[in-house]
């Protein structure tokens, strides 16, 4: 067995992804008999770091021989217990922190006059200065504190229990990066482990081993020292679950470990999000007190349902402060999430940091090795125990899934035999139990399978008869090279074709010199082996064919025009092995532009050009990248201009938004089969029915990309868009010929996906081409009641071939609490994966019923959660908006996906505009899809060094993020608003003079230019920092977001206003009102 | 005792009929296999939506044999199967060749669900009604 880190960054390593067990071929009509010549040429993946010096050869197989250095007597195993029993104390609700008074002196409510803008209201210790005054104002402060803390914010800094610089605002983010912030380094080397424990190696990447129990330090650089009680000995059956103690040491253990292992942080994923080993990085007390460190005082009279018990104020002295404060931040999990929030009183309810997940109510140790939320995450951290109290709590559940996401650290494992439970076909995973050492019980049918001879191997550790310290039982998420049972054909090779409209309005737009020239940059870098095939057609009114095959002088172009019946002129040389055409291809991108260029031929037969390309690739399989830049006219699949641009604003009912013909679909079920998928570039300046021809992506799980208004030369600005994400196309890690599965425990079933895939049967789904670029949503039902079980677990396993050619399997598995009452689940709700999964179920509504009715049921998904929360969880009625805390945001990212292009109405919204959006909203990962649904914006003219992150010797500072509305805007600021896909900096009429030529490096406002798309490089400290600043943001995700500054009269800056969703518009309520309007609709 | 037009008709439905009822079975097996991942969608739509027309056909053709035997109390009890046929294929998906299952969209729990029901509760009616020609076709002769 051969473990090593994997880099997936998107370049070099690629990795497939098998059919498993596709047990009907009819995607796979030519089963050949395996054999995989591939895999044996090159059974080393080519990580760059090895666990061991073990020879790839995989030594696993033959575990008992040479490589096994010590080999215990196995009679005489560790004393093993099962490390994975279901704890019994699960759902042990913390009493209730009713006293959160004692942190918000004056605790009266504000009153309502703070929605009149402009009067500041008396808000507490914390009330941030309004507006323009925030740099000018001394806050008392300095920063925003770390998260945890918001319940005292004013304390922890200034005691002396907190060694270290003030936490940066994002301690989740801080945890990235452990040697650059000096409370974690603080924090390793007091972490010795437990005396007693069973000596073992810890594996570098396998995370901080389950024995490691530190002593916490005396005074714990976060100020979470903790009374150290005797520690819980590791492998006990029994967890205990919300003792500071097991937090802390959680906390501090994944510091260490995060220290031992982390590579030199030099990836170029995102820095902040580091997923491969993001596990929990925050004790619980952390992660849900996402609390704004000004937050208005909250009621000190709300009661809980969870129980009336006031908390007890814990002591303030110095001394104690910080148990206290650790106890507080354990014990206070639950009921801060629960704390009520009337939102008609509170109007500060962004968090200041990027928003933190709920941490499931699990045991530590099932916690720390879960799977991370921003691969897999559930929109109720906590499973109700039957569908009548899921229908109660009238919350949506469902899985939102990132599954192929580029990961910093991904243990992968490679071994003969993959160990599976022989009924429900789980893989092993953290959650199984072991009954002893040679029994395991699987967690999602609860069958018990037996632990193979090779598995009793650790390769880690080297030693014999631990299996439950085995990769495989400490990764939630990890990877499998897939032996030879995982195929039905030998893995395909990296295949990919470009289908290039050249009729003359494509030739208009100049779109095919930035193709070829993007290609010509990145052909080298195209994910691939020595068996790459790349292939090239062109069409306008024909279908142009290229024949690339080596030994030719140059490319040979064949025409053909009987479009009605596409063939095929010479089959077996259009499709060329990359390595070897590799100056013809050369030849024929930089031929190509200029071959076209005179073109009249204004039709275009896109239907027959997407034949043809599934022709040349249903041998093998593969991607095809379509660039399309008008309505199809001619052959099959032409389409008819179904818009009527009158109509936008004031049509009572939004038409057209289902496609007019299913040829597309057709075509892509047929390409699914087949193992292709379809990429779709629309470069359009007019309507070109994207619900139709969208379809094609939908289905064969491609992307669809859009640019409106597209033109080289008059719009830049989308040509470099164009350009940068072409190139995070083209260089991006591929899955060929994959397939992704869900299972859940028994009960719980799957009931729709959304997503861009084919759904093969209940809980498959055929991808041809998996990117990491793309995101799923599940929606579950629960069957069965849940009783007896104290947790359930979801795996979702992407089998693929990577364009190595290797045959790979990544599983991701989740584990959650299961929950009786309807308190602990909203108290484990996770408002941006609510929000996420009904903008899929919005999107589906509007296609099969109507726009208006998708815009009723999402307003309905906040009344009826909040109403239900009312009457049900809340047990003294009050006046007002009532939420729990977790959930108040709810009703603005409701709001904001209401006035989301996608689902606005009376502005006049182009209908391919808003089918793309609906496109998105189905297909991007959750943090993505956030950001395009409610956008960040910070203040960027005020800029300090307080509270900044330091990323790679780099400082960022970090600016709050301020609620979307005029309001917070100044003319005398800087703005900046990340939109996820752009990024608009909105600078004000008197902007500060400092920050114009500090920044911008102009002398005044009249002289910045109208289109400025960059940044100057100044040398500057400011300038450093606001490029330090977005080069962060643009870090965070893997394409690259366009930058535009914005002036009072540029014509982007409708853009800009229409993404302050807190504002009234002429068609939609503002923040305000919205939440008026739900009130109303409550106390019906 | 004469052999009317209405007993012919009576004849006519019940062989029909037991047709249909094997449609019916035909029907929820496939949406179990469906179910229970034996069978691929694309497979499983391609054998059902041709056998749709037909039996939406061959109902129509019966009620029509009734409306010109007058029988109006049969007419009338299918009368709401006719409208409801009508009304499914008026709604189905937007699809180029006869049908109604989009194997896109009929692994949704919700659409499969429906399906099933709609399976059952046919097959519920084709039985029932199944007795009631026979015991017609009898009474018309009988009476006649």
């Amino acid at each position: 067995m051969t473990l090593y880190k994997h880099p997936s960054n998107p370049g070099p390593s690629q990795n497939p992804f098998p059919m498993q067990q596709v047990s009907q071929g009819y995607s796979m009509p030519g089963q050949l008999g395996y054999h995989n010549p591939v895999l044996a040429k090159a059974p080393m993946p080519p990580g760059p770091v090895l666990y061991n010096a073990v020879p790839p050869a995989s030594p696993y197989q033959s575990a008992p021989g040479p490589h096994m250095p010590v080999r215990p007597p196995v009679g005489a195993p560790p004393p093993m217990q099962p490390g994975q029993t279901i704890p019994a104390s699960q759902n042990s609700v913390p009493p209730p922190t009713a006293s959160t008074n004692s942190y918000y002196p004056d605790a009266q409510n504000p009153s309502p006059s703070s929605w009149n803008y402009g009067v500041r209201p008396p808000m507490g210790m914390g009330t941030p200065p309004p507006g323009n005054h925030v740099t000018s104002s001394p806050s008392p402060v300095p920063n925003p504190p770390s998260q945890g803390f918001s319940a005292a914010p004013t304390l922890t800094p200034n005691t002396a229990t907190t060694p270290g610089p003030p936490l940066p605002p994002s301690s989740y983010n801080s945890w990235t990066q452990p040697g650059s912030v000096p409370p974690m380094n603080a924090m390793s080397p007091q972490t010795p482990y437990q005396p007693g424990r069973p000596p073992y190696g810890p594996p570098p990447t396998a995370g901080p081993p389950p024995g490691m129990r530190p002593t916490p330090p005396p005074t714990g650089p976060h100020g979470t020292a903790t009374p150290p009680p005797p520690m819980a000995p590791q492998n006990e059956g029994v967890r205990q679950t919300h003792t500071p103690t097991n937090s802390q040491a959680l906390n501090s253990s994944e510091a260490g470990g995060r220290i031992i292992t982390d590579p030199p942080s030099s990836q170029p994923g995102p820095v902040g999000r580091p997923i491969g080993h993001g596990y929990p990085s925050l004790p619980p007390g952390y992660q849900n007190m996402a609390q704004p460190p000004n937050v208005p005082p909250m009621h000190p009279t709300q009661p809980y349902s969870s129980g009336p018990a006031a908390y007890p104020q814990p002591p303030m002295g110095a001394a104690q402060l910080s148990p206290s404060m650790a106890a507080m931040s354990m014990q206070a999990q639950t009921p801060d999430s629960l704390r009520v929030v009337n939102l008609l009183q509170e109007r500060n309810l962004l968090p200041p940091t990027p928003y933190q997940p709920p941490t499931p109510c699990l045991p530590q140790d099932l916690q720390r090795v879960n799977c991370s939320p921003d691969v897999f995450c559930s929109t109720l951290t906590s499973i109700p125990q039957t569908q009548a109290l899921l229908n109660k709590a009238k919350l949506p559940l469902g899985l939102l899934l990132h599954p192929f996401k580029d990961l910093s650290q991904l243990p992968v494992v490679t071994s003969s035999t993959i160990v599976r439970c022989r009924s429900c076909r789980t893989y092993i995973n953290p959650f199984v139990s072991f009954l002893d050492q040679r029994r395991w019980k699987c967690n999602l049918c609860y069958r018990v399978n037996d632990v193979p001879e090779e598995f009793m191997y650790n390769p880690v550790s080297r030693s014999y008869g631990e299996p439950h310290k085995r990769p495989e039982v400490q990764n939630a998420t990890i990877e499998f090279i897939a032996p030879s049972e995982y195929m039905l054909r030998p893995p395909q090779p990296a295949v990919y074709l470009f289908v290039l409209d050249v009729s003359h309005n494509a030739m208009q737009t100049g779109y095919v010199d930035v193709v070829c020239q993007s290609l010509l940059e990145n052909l080298n870098s195209l994910p691939g082996d020595t068996r790459t095939k790349i292939g090239f057609i062109t069409f306008d009114s024909t279908i142009h064919f290229y024949n690339l095959q080596e030994g030719l002088s140059q490319p040979q172009m064949l025409i053909v025009s009987d479009i009605e019946d596409i063939f095929l002129p010479t089959p077996d040389s259009l499709l060329v092995n990359f390595n070897e055409s590799k100056e013809l291809v050369g030849d024929l991108l930089k031929s190509l532009p200029q071959m076209f260029s005179k073109t009249m031929e204004t039709q275009s037969a896109l239907g027959p050009a997407l034949q043809a390309a599934f022709k040349l690739l249903s041998p093998t399989g593969g991607r095809v990248s379509v660039f399309q830049s008008q309505l199809p006219t001619m052959g099959v699949g032409a389409l008819k201009s179904r818009e009527d641009p009158n109509q936008r604003a004031s049509a009572k009912e939004i038409q057209h938004l289902s496609p007019a013909t299913d040829f597309y679909k057709k075509l892509a079920l047929d390409c699914s089969g087949q193992q292709v998928a379809v990429d779709l570039f629309m470069l359009t300046s007019q309507y070109c029915d994207l619900a139709s021809l969208g379809c094609i992506s939908r289905y064969s799980a491609g992307t669809v990309y859009y640019y409106p208004s597209y033109h080289n030369e008059h719009n830049p600005a989308q040509t470099e868009r164009f350009q940068k994400d072409l190139k995070r196309y083209l260089t991006r890690k591929i899955g060929f010929e994959a397939v992704m599965r869900i299972r859940c425990t028994k009960g719980l079933s799957i009931h729709t996906f959304h997503g861009n895939f084919f759904v093969r049967s209940t809980d498959l789904l055929s991808l041809p081409n998996v990117n990491p670029d793309a995101g799923f949503a599940v929606q579950m039902s629960i069957e069965e009641n849940l009783v007896d079980m104290q947790v359930v677990s979801f795996q979702a396993a992407l089998l693929y071939t990577s364009s190595k050619g290797e045959r790979r399997i990544r599983v991701h598995t989740m584990c959650l609490p299961v929950v009786n009452s309807l308190s602990d689940i909203f108290a484990g709700a996770d408002v941006q994966a609510i929000t996420g999964l009904l903008a899929s179920m919005a999107v589906d509504r509007s296609v099969t019923a109507s726009l208006s009715d998708a815009r009723d049921a999402m307003t309905n998904a906040v009344i009826d959660s909040l109403s239900s929360y009312r009457t049900s969880v809340l047990t003294i009625q009050q006046p007002g908006l009532l939420s729990p805390n977790c959930l108040r945001l709810f009703p603005l990212y409701i709001l904001a996906l209401l006035k989301q292009r996608a689902f606005r109405t009376g502005t006049s919204t182009r209908l391919d505009d808003r089918v793309f959006a609906m496109c998105q909203l189905k297909s991007q990962p959750l943090a993505y899809l956030m950001l395009m649904i409610h956008p960040a914006l910070y203040r960027l003219d005020d800029l300090t060094d307080e509270g900044a992150l330091n990323v790679n010797d780099r400082t960022i500072p970090q600016p709050r993020v301020l609620q979307l509305s005029v309001e917070k805007l100044s003319r005398e600021g800087a703005f900046l608003m990340d939109a996820g896909s752009v990024i608009y900096l909105w600078v004000g009429k008197s902007c500060n003079p400092q920050f114009l030529t500090q920044v911008l490096g102009v002398p005044n406002y009249p002289a910045l230019p109208q289109n400025l798309t960059q940044l100057p490089e100044l040398d500057t400290a400011e300038s450093t920092r606001t490029r330090a600043f977005v080069g962060w943001l643009r870090e965070q995700r893997p394409f690259y977001p366009l930058l535009h500054v914005i002036k009072d009269e540029s014509q982007l800056k409708a853009n800009f206003m229409q993404n302050m969703v807190e504002d009234r518009t002429e068609s939609a309520l503002s923040y305000y009102e919205f939440l008026l309007h739900v009130q109303q609709q409550i106390s019906k | 005792m004469a052999f009317t037009f209405a007993a012919f008709c009576y004849m006519l439905a019940l062989l029909l009929t037991a047709a249909l009822i094997f449609f019916a079975i035909w029907h929820i097996i496939a949406f179990d296999e469906l179910k229970t991942d034996y069978k691929n969608p694309i497979d499983q739509c391609n054998t059902l939506n041709p056998l749709v027309l037909p039996e939406y056909l061959i109902h129509m053709f019966f009620c029509v044999m009734f409306l010109c035997a007058a029988e109006w109390l049969t007419l009338g009890l299918n009368m709401p199967l006719l409208a409801y046929h009508v009304w499914r294929y008026m709604s189905r998906p937007v699809m180029s060749g006869p049908g109604l299952y989009d194997p896109t969209t009929i692994m949704n729990a919700d659409i499969l669900a429906f399906c099933q029901k709609e399976g059952w509760c046919k097959l519920a009616f084709y039985l029932l009604s199944f007795f009631y020609y026979l015991y017609g076709m009898i009474y018309v002769l009988v009476s006649s």
